[in-house]
């Protein structure tokens, strides 16, 4: 039923191809990169996660360095951020603005003692590069690092995991980050993620990518998760995915991200799009980004539009699907502002069928941040 | 059960006199993965040979189940409105989808003998 990528030989691989496969992965290109879309299976891998740990490999992802005296001012320009109060050590979300207030990428931001570290989506990450070496002024380097893979791991147990592999991670906040070495290799660790529990993501040398998975792996308490738990699990935590939830045309205010934008920058719209977003900011936008939850058992998918009581179409599905922790369908998309209130009842059209839906508060599932 | 029949889709059909039981095969759950909405055809609802008679929801898609043959639906199996799990669990049995009156025996002509599809599903790996 899927091709086999083994054929296409430009297809690129991280360095945890091989375990992966060894692992009994089910592989599917995913961005360019030969990819693990579930091993066990995706509710078990979901649930696993939620519960214990589960171990990503993300390292399609793009980590890019910055590298210079005033990098932080340069950065802002670009989002709507503050850079420049970003402590040492402390993560920051932001996204990358379009001319139209329109969203090109969501990215973390780190700031570390030499440099700013940046984390984009796998899919953004060569035009991101494009963008900031076209951005930055001369003496700011765009350093990007294809050497270095990253893995996440998360769940309740994972930080009590990879201290015992790494000791001193569980100093570690929400948010911030910091220098570790295990078995020589120079690891930078971050208390982060993607699927709204607790945990970590790990930057490791490419060379030593397979022998911290296996370490992990080696506690009982982990398991290898794919893409599809990774995507059940940051929808259920009610975290946009680019190019679904997130893109061109929809504004930080619409997408219901303004907290990504400190006071500072809200005040000054010193940023791509600021006069639209600024509009949007006093006046409220015309549609809002919101939880859905189909009121049957059938999922409701992405693309699929919304309509009023009156059969008016009242705006579309972005994202959707099941959500394993929460027992049902659950679903993300953009309505009318005045039909964002939780509760309101709406319909969506799939298949020629007319499913009842209502808007939900996010997320789905309760985060577990350690702040 | 000696008698199923397998089509090209991962349907199997069992037929007893001129009524059939469809469901999808083992092979085809395990490529679906987990299974958590079946949308079954209406008791006495017509379907067409090829036409969409089903649909499965597995977490990430949606996948169509196609009719191996024409007639009216006489039964749909309700325990998987509640456990639609059962088709992971028990593909081949207890997890069938539906129940139908055959308009035509012809339609059957063609379709697959187990051995025959076991063949079939080898060569597609």
């Amino acid at each position: 039923m899927s091709a086999d990528s083994d054929t296409d030989q430009t297809i690129l691989k991280t360095p945890l191809n091989d375990l992966h496969r060894a692992l009994g992965g089910r592989m599917v290109p995913f961005a360019g990169y030969d990819m693990p879309v579930q091993f066990e299976g995706i509710m078990a891998e979901h649930t696993h996660t939620r519960t214990a740990a589960g171990l990503f490999d993300v390292s399609h992802m793009g980590q890019v360095r910055l590298v210079g005296d005033g990098a932080d001012a340069a950065l802002e320009r670009l989002i709507p951020s503050n850079v420049r109060e970003l402590k040492p050590g402390k993560q920051r979300y932001s996204l990358f603005l379009n001319d139209t207030g329109g969203i090109l990428d969501d990215l973390m931001i780190t700031r570390r003692d030499d440099d700013l570290l940046l984390v984009v989506n796998a899919a953004c990450k060569d035009a991101d590069i494009a963008h900031l070496t076209a951005a930055m002024p001369s003496g700011i380097a765009v350093v990007p690092m294809p050497e270095r893979a990253l893995l996440a791991l998360q769940g309740p147990d994972a930080v009590t995991v990879l201290d015992a592999l790494v000791p001193g991670v569980a100093d570690l906040t929400f948010m911030t980050s910091g220098s570790f070495d295990w078995d020589g290799a120079d690891l930078w660790i971050s208390r982060s993620g993607y699927t709204g529990e607790d945990g970590c993501e790990i930057s490791v040398p490419e060379g030593k990518a397979v022998a911290l998975a296996e370490a992990l792996l080696a506690d009982a308490r982990v398991k290898p998760i794919g893409l599809g738990a990774r995507d059940s699990l940051r929808l259920e935590a009610g975290l946009c995915l680019y190019g679904h939830d997130i893109d061109t045309t929809t504004s930080p205010v619409e997408a219901n991200l303004q907290w990504a934008m400190q006071k500072r920058r809200r005040e000054a719209g010193d940023f791509p799009g600021g006069e639209r977003i600024l509009r949007e900011l006093a006046e409220g936008p015309s549609r809002g980004r919101v939880g859905l939850k189909p009121e049957g058992r059938a999922p409701i998918r992405e693309g699929a539009a919304i309509l009023d009581a009156d059969g008016a179409n009242v705006g579309a599905i972005t994202s959707g699907g099941f959500g394993p922790s929460v027992g049902g369908p659950i679903a993300m998309g953009y309505v009318e502002t005045r039909l964002a209130e939780p509760g309101t009842a709406l319909f969506a059209e799939q298949r020629g069928k007319s499913l009842p839906l209502q808007v939900a508060t996010l997320p789905f599932s309760p985060h577990n941040y350690k702040r | 059960m000696s008698d199923r029949k397998y089509t090209k889709d991962h349907e199997w059909i069992d037929v007893s006199g001129g009524e059939a039981t469809i469901g999808i095969s083992d092979y085809a759950q395990d490529q679906l993965g987990d299974v958590v909405y079946v949308d079954l055809p209406d008791v006495g609802q017509q379907v067409e040979k090829g036409a969409e008679a089903a649909v499965i929801e597995s977490v990430k898609a949606a996948s169509e189940v196609y009719a191996p043959a024409t007639g009216e639906v006489t039964a749909r199996n309700d325990a998987l409105d509640d456990n639609p799990a059962l088709v992971n669990e028990s593909a081949e049995a207890d997890g069938w989808f539906y129940r139908m009156k055959l308009s035509n025996m012809s339609d059957l002509d063609g379709l697959m003998d187990a051995e025959a599809y076991a063949a079939f599903v080898e060569a597609l790996d």
